[in-house]
């Protein structure tokens, strides 16, 4: 019940904010929708800790350890995204970027596109999984052109036709999935459902499901945003109202990265073996080592937090492809990390890029004089996503440098290469924009831009709080996820 | 009607989707193509019928009747009422020459049979053979979309793209679910919703719908 109540808020906040997303207290509505979602998903998440996994509704929605940190974790950074959104999009309404009608627009997608999210997580029907997918790609494609700027339509055209071919060859995959479960279950959505497949991975044809893991890869890894797959993704998140790029960056990955290993765990139960988990290593790395170099060269700061981005889904997904116990709970630490401190960073990227009315970083000078908060936001967050001690990112990153050395050593160069780049990289282009002298006008427009500190600051301390101390329930779930994924 | 006629049927319905594959990779018109992709989506829909019939199940002739509403009339016409209310320029060019197209299609049509090869030996349903047919139909919407740099002729090889995805699914196992057909066709409309947004997007910015314009975003500036 809980879990029909939780998809259905964010429904029908959609549903309600096309109607009056352009009113002066659309904002409050929208966070009013994130903040009861976001209610109902402890109360769900409370309910599995207590009862453990279940299954609803004749099997099509079902929950368990995996993916109910997700949906909670969703929820959260969607409530907190909203927040955020409020000063930034009236903002960005006063200066006439945004219309009346695009207000509107933006209000309804976001609550749809939250629900997408959270259908995908919680379904229980791999079709349905790929039908969520989709639905989350649509409804932030014309969010993405929301400034209808050359620049912007030119990306979110790229994103629209290279996510939709790419997960295109996704439902391909799962017409063999469906092909090779059907000798086993039966026909029917049956077997379709991961509980299902998971009970007879073992029976299920292991050619058939090698070539479907292949499509799987290159449909989600497309959405994931992994090397070589990766072009939509920076224009995607750079062109975009900056609370997109955090929930973009922040938690649609997450949801490709989730469908991508719940796959791999079918296919490793197929092959009895970790094939599937080298072609994601493989992924996994190159995404790390040419995302890091990529960042030296970028100029626009959103863009460069979107490389930021792939660089940690390449490391996420490395581990995963890794497997074993440490590395994958190492992973699951690293997509919550992840996620709370990239939106965190996005939030004050966004405010920055208001005070200075620009996205280029050698015009953003002198922002912890600008504005106090937003400064010290940003190069914490920075601090934080780069993988220094004592902030979440550090714990995650140096378990997963542990089960490296342990079961790849001849990988563990390459991992420490890529950080190293990419710290010196996000560094360099950082200081400079935080201290340095800040300009007058600057100072002047800092004062009158309205801006909302306390996601970046509830964000920041979750991180720092996970660096220092993983909550009982937490390391409970990632145990049970592990064993999932074996 | 016997087995034997039903899949003999079926092959030639096959062979007549693979022809108009290529058809869509060769034809310069955008009325032409949009004759052909309707055709294509004729043959899908008589397909599915027709193993629906011979399997006997039921759930298949929705799938037929959805495959005719939406990709034979509806999408068809919406891109008719785009082109003609965008007034685009009846003649497409395409960025590689037609002989190297083909050839390229053509190895694409083997290499699909290549990879089908150990679901044909393990399938026994009596459309096995037409699988590969089926992933040839997905990368030859793929080439398409490579090769051509008009919105237009890119979006409907993004939707040949998706009659092959269909074609697989009846092909290889009778048909997804119910529940995932009816989600992926919804899908597809709100995509059509989308993309015809955005061609009057690109046409008011770019004053052209020609993608080749559409190249700004690099990282170095």
């Amino acid at each position: 019940m809980t879990l029909i109540a939780l998809l259905s808020i964010s429904l029908v906040s959609a549903v309600v904010l096309a109607f009056i997303g352009d009113k002066r207290y659309a904002a409050e509505v929208n966070i009013l929708g994130g903040a009861a979602t976001f209610a109902v998903s402890l109360l769900l998440g409370a309910e599995v800790y207590i009862s453990g996994p279940f299954v609803i509704a004749n099997g099509f929605f079902f929950v368990d350890a995996l993916n109910v940190y997700l949906a909670v974790l969703t929820a959260f950074v969607s409530m907190t995204t909203a927040i955020f959104s409020r000063p930034y999009m009236r903002h960005e309404r006063e200066i006439g970027r945004v219309g009346k009608t695009a207000m509107r627009f933006y209000h309804a997608m976001y609550q749809l596109f939250i629900f997408a999210m959270l259908l995908a997580l919680l379904t229980n029907n791999v079709g349905v999984l790929w039908i969520s997918m989709e639905l989350a790609t649509l409804s932030t494609v014309l969010l993405v052109s929301l400034y209808r700027t050359p620049s912007s339509i030119e990306a979110a055209w790229k994103y629209f036709i290279l996510c939709g071919v790419g997960i295109a060859q996704a439902l391909f995959g799962t017409v063999l999935l469906y092909f090779a479960a059907e000798k086993v279950l039966g026909e029917g959505s049956a077997a379709l459902q991961w509980t299902n497949l998971s009970r007879v991975s073992g029976q299920l044809e292991p050619t058939v499901l090698s070539l479907a893991f292949i499509f799987f890869m290159i449909g989600y890894g497309t959405k994931v945003g992994l090397v070589p797959l990766h072009n939509w993704l920076p224009d995607a998140h750079a062109e975009g109202p900056t609370p997109i790029s955090a929930v973009l960056s922040g938690l649609l990955l997450n949801i490709a990265l989730y469908a991508l290993v719940r796959c791999k765990a079918l296919v490793d139960g197929a092959t009895h073996g970790n094939k599937a988990g080298y072609i994601m290593m493989a992924f996994g790395m190159v995404s790390l080592l040419v995302s890091a170099f990529s960042l030296l060269r970028q100029k626009d700061i959103k863009r460069m937090f979107s490389y930021s981005s792939i660089e940690h889904m390449g490391i996420a997904a490395f581990a995963f492809g890794l497997g074993g116990s440490v590395a994958t709970f190492g992973a699951l630490l690293h997509m919550l990390v992840h996620s709370l401190t990239k939106s965190a960073i996005f939030f004050t990227v966004g405010h920055a890029s208001q005070i200075y009315a620009t996205q280029q970083m050698t015009r953003i000078r002198g922002l912890i004089r600008a504005n106090g908060p937003v400064g010290w936001g940003l190069m914490l967050g920075v601090a934080a996503i780069t993988g220094m001690p004592p902030f979440g990112v550090f714990t995650s990153e140096f378990l997963i440098l542990t089960a490296t050395i342990k079961d790849a050593p001849i990988m563990s160069p390459f991992f420490l290469l890529g950080l190293a780049v990419a710290f010196a990289a996000l560094f360099k282009k950082t200081m400079p924009m935080v201290f340095g002298e800040a300009g007058e006008s600057a100072r002047l427009s800092a004062h009158s831009i309205k801006v909302s500190d306390s996601p970046v600051v509830i964000h920041m301390l979750i991180v720092l709080s996970l660096g220092l101390y993983l909550p009982v329930f937490l390391s409970d779930w990632f145990h049970a996820a592990v064993r999932l994924l074996r | 009607m016997s087995h034997e006629l039903a899949i003999e049927i079926n092959s030639l319905l096959a062979a007549l989707i693979l022809l108009t594959s290529f058809g869509l990779l060769v034809q310069r018109r955008v009325y032409g193509l949009l004759h052909i992709f309707a055709w294509q989506g004729v043959f899908l829909s008589v397909s599915t019928a027709i193993v629906g019939y011979s399997a006997g199940l039921n759930h298949l002739y929705i799938s037929a009747a959805m495959t005719l509403v939406i990709k034979v009339f509806a999408l068809p016409y919406i891109l008719y009422v785009l082109i003609h209310k965008l007034r685009i320029k009846k003649e497409v060019e395409d960025m590689v020459n037609i002989p190297t197209t083909m050839l390229i299609g053509i190895a694409v049509v083997i290499f699909s049979y290549h990879l089908t090869a150990p679901i044909r030996e393990l399938s026994t349903l009596m459309t096995r053979s037409t699988l590969a047919v089926a992933l040839s139909t997905v990368l030859l919407g793929l080439l398409m979309m490579i090769t051509r740099k008009k919105a237009v002729t890119q979006i409907i090889g993004f939707l040949a793209l998706e009659n092959g995805l269909f074609f697989a699914a009846t092909s290889a196992t009778y048909g997804m679910p119910l529940v995932v057909e009816l989600g992926v066709a919804l899908d597809i409309l709100i995509a059509a919703f989308i993309f015809g947004m955005f061609f009057f997007q690109i046409r008011t910015s770019f004053d052209s719908l020609d993608l080749k314009e559409m190249e700004k975003l690099k990282d170095l500036d």
